[in-house]
C-alpha cells in the first residue's frame, strides 16, 4: 500500500523537472531540424525535393514502433507486478503513438504518389503499419469499454503484448517480402548508407519527435494520475456521506 | 520564394505531408494540455470540500 500511494509521488516529482527540460530539448532540436530539411539538405538525386518528406516520415514511423514497444513493455510490468503506473503510462502513450502511426501512413501515402505513382498498395510494409494503427486506436477503445478501469488495463495490456509480434514483421518486411517499400538505410547491419547532409537533419527531426512524445506522454500521465486520485477523493466522499 | 514554395513541382506533396503532421500533432498538444488544467482545476476544488467537513464535525 505504501509503495502503490509513494511511487506516483516520486514520479511526479522526478516528471516536474524532466516536462520543462523535455519542451526545450524539443524546441532546441526542433528549429535547426527544420532549418536543414527545408534550406540545408540536397534534393535526391532520384527523388528529387519529395525527400523533404522523409524528414517527417521516418521519424514519426520510428516514434510510433518505438511508442508501441514502450507501451507494450508497460503492458508486461503491469501484468507481471501489477503496478498501476505503468498501466498510466501506457495508457498514456496510446494517442501521441497512434499519431505518429496516422502521419506515417499518410505522409508515406503523399511519397508514393509521385515517386511510386501510387497513394496505396497491400504490400507487407505498409499493411503492418495500418496494422499498427489499428493497435494503437483498438488499445485506446479497448481499455476505456469496461465499467471497471482495472479490467480495461488488464485486457489492454493482454492486446498490447499479443500485438507486439507486428514489430518484427513491420521492421523486417522489407527484406521478407517483396514490397515497393525501400529497405532498411539508417538503422541497418553494417551502418547508414545515407549521407550526412540527409542524415544530420533525418536525426535532428528524430529526436525532436522523441521529445515532443516524453513531454505529451508525461503531461498525460498526470492528468490520468490526477483523474483516478479525484474518482477515488469522490468515492470516498461518496462513502463519507452514507454515515452522515 | 516562389521557387522554394513549388519544391520542384512537388509542392502538392510535400506541403500536405508537413501541414497535416503540424496540425495533428498540434490537436494532441493542444487537448493534453487543455484536458490537463481541467483535471488539475477539479482537483483543486475537491480539496476544499474535505476541509471544510472536518472543520464541521
Amino acid at each position: 500500500m505504501f509503495d502503490y500511494l509513494a511511487n506516483p509521488a516520486r514520479f511526479q516529482r522526478i516528471a516536474n523537472v524532466i516536462r520543462p527540460l523535455a519542451w526545450l530539448i524539443f524546441i532546441i532540436t526542433l528549429l535547426p531540424g527544420l532549418y536543414y530539411a527545408f534550406f540545408n539538405s540536397p534534393a535526391d538525386y532520384q527523388q528529387g525535393e519529395t525527400v523533404r518528406i522523409m524528414y517527417i516520415h521516418v521519424p514519426s514511423a520510428w516514434m510510433a514502433l518505438m511508442g508501441y514497444v514502450l507501451m507494450a513493455l508497460m503492458a508486461l510490468f503491469y501484468l507481471v507486478w501489477k503496478h498501476p503506473l505503468a498501466d498510466i503510462a501506457a495508457r498514456s502513450m496510446a494517442l501521441p503513438g497512434a499519431a505518429f502511426a496516422f502521419i506515417t501512413l499518410v505522409t508515406g501515402s503523399l511519397w508514393g504518389a509521385p515517386m511510386w505513382g501510387t497513394w496505396w498498395v497491400w504490400d507487407a510494409r505498409l499493411t503492418s503499419m495500418l496494422i499498427l494503427l489499428f493497435l494503437y486506436i483498438g488499445y485506446m477503445v479497448l481499455v476505456d469499454s469496461f465499467d471497471r478501469e482495472d479490467r480495461g488495463s488488464k485486457a489492454g495490456a493482454v492486446l498490447l503484448l499479443v500485438g507486439v509480434i507486428n514489430i518484427p514483421i513491420i521492421k523486417f518486411s522489407v527484406d521478407w517480402w517483396n514490397t515497393l517499400h525501400q529497405g532498411a538505410s539508417v538503422i541497418r547491419i553494417g551502418g547508414p548508407l545515407i549521407d550526412a547532409s540527409m542524415l544530420i537533419p533525418l536525426l535532428l527531426m528524430a529526436a525532436a519527435a522523441k521529445w515532443w512524445f516524453i513531454a505529451i506522454t508525461l503531461i498525460r500521465m498526470r492528468t490520468l494520475m490526477g483523474e483516478r486520485r479525484l474518482q477515488s477523493r469522490l468515492a470516498s466522499r461518496r462513502e463519507g456521506g452514507a454515515h452522515d | 520564394m516562389t521557387e522554394f514554395l513549388q519544391m520542384g513541382g512537388y509542392a502538392a506533396f510535400i506541403w500536405p505531408s508537413w501541414g497535416l503532421a503540424v496540425l495533428v500533432l498540434l490537436g494532441v498538444t493542444v487537448s493534453s494540455l487543455r484536458h490537463g488544467r481541467r483535471i488539475q482545476k477539479e482537483l483543486e476544488q475537491s480539496e476544499l470540500k474535505p476541509e471544510q467537513k472536518k472543520e464541521q464535525s
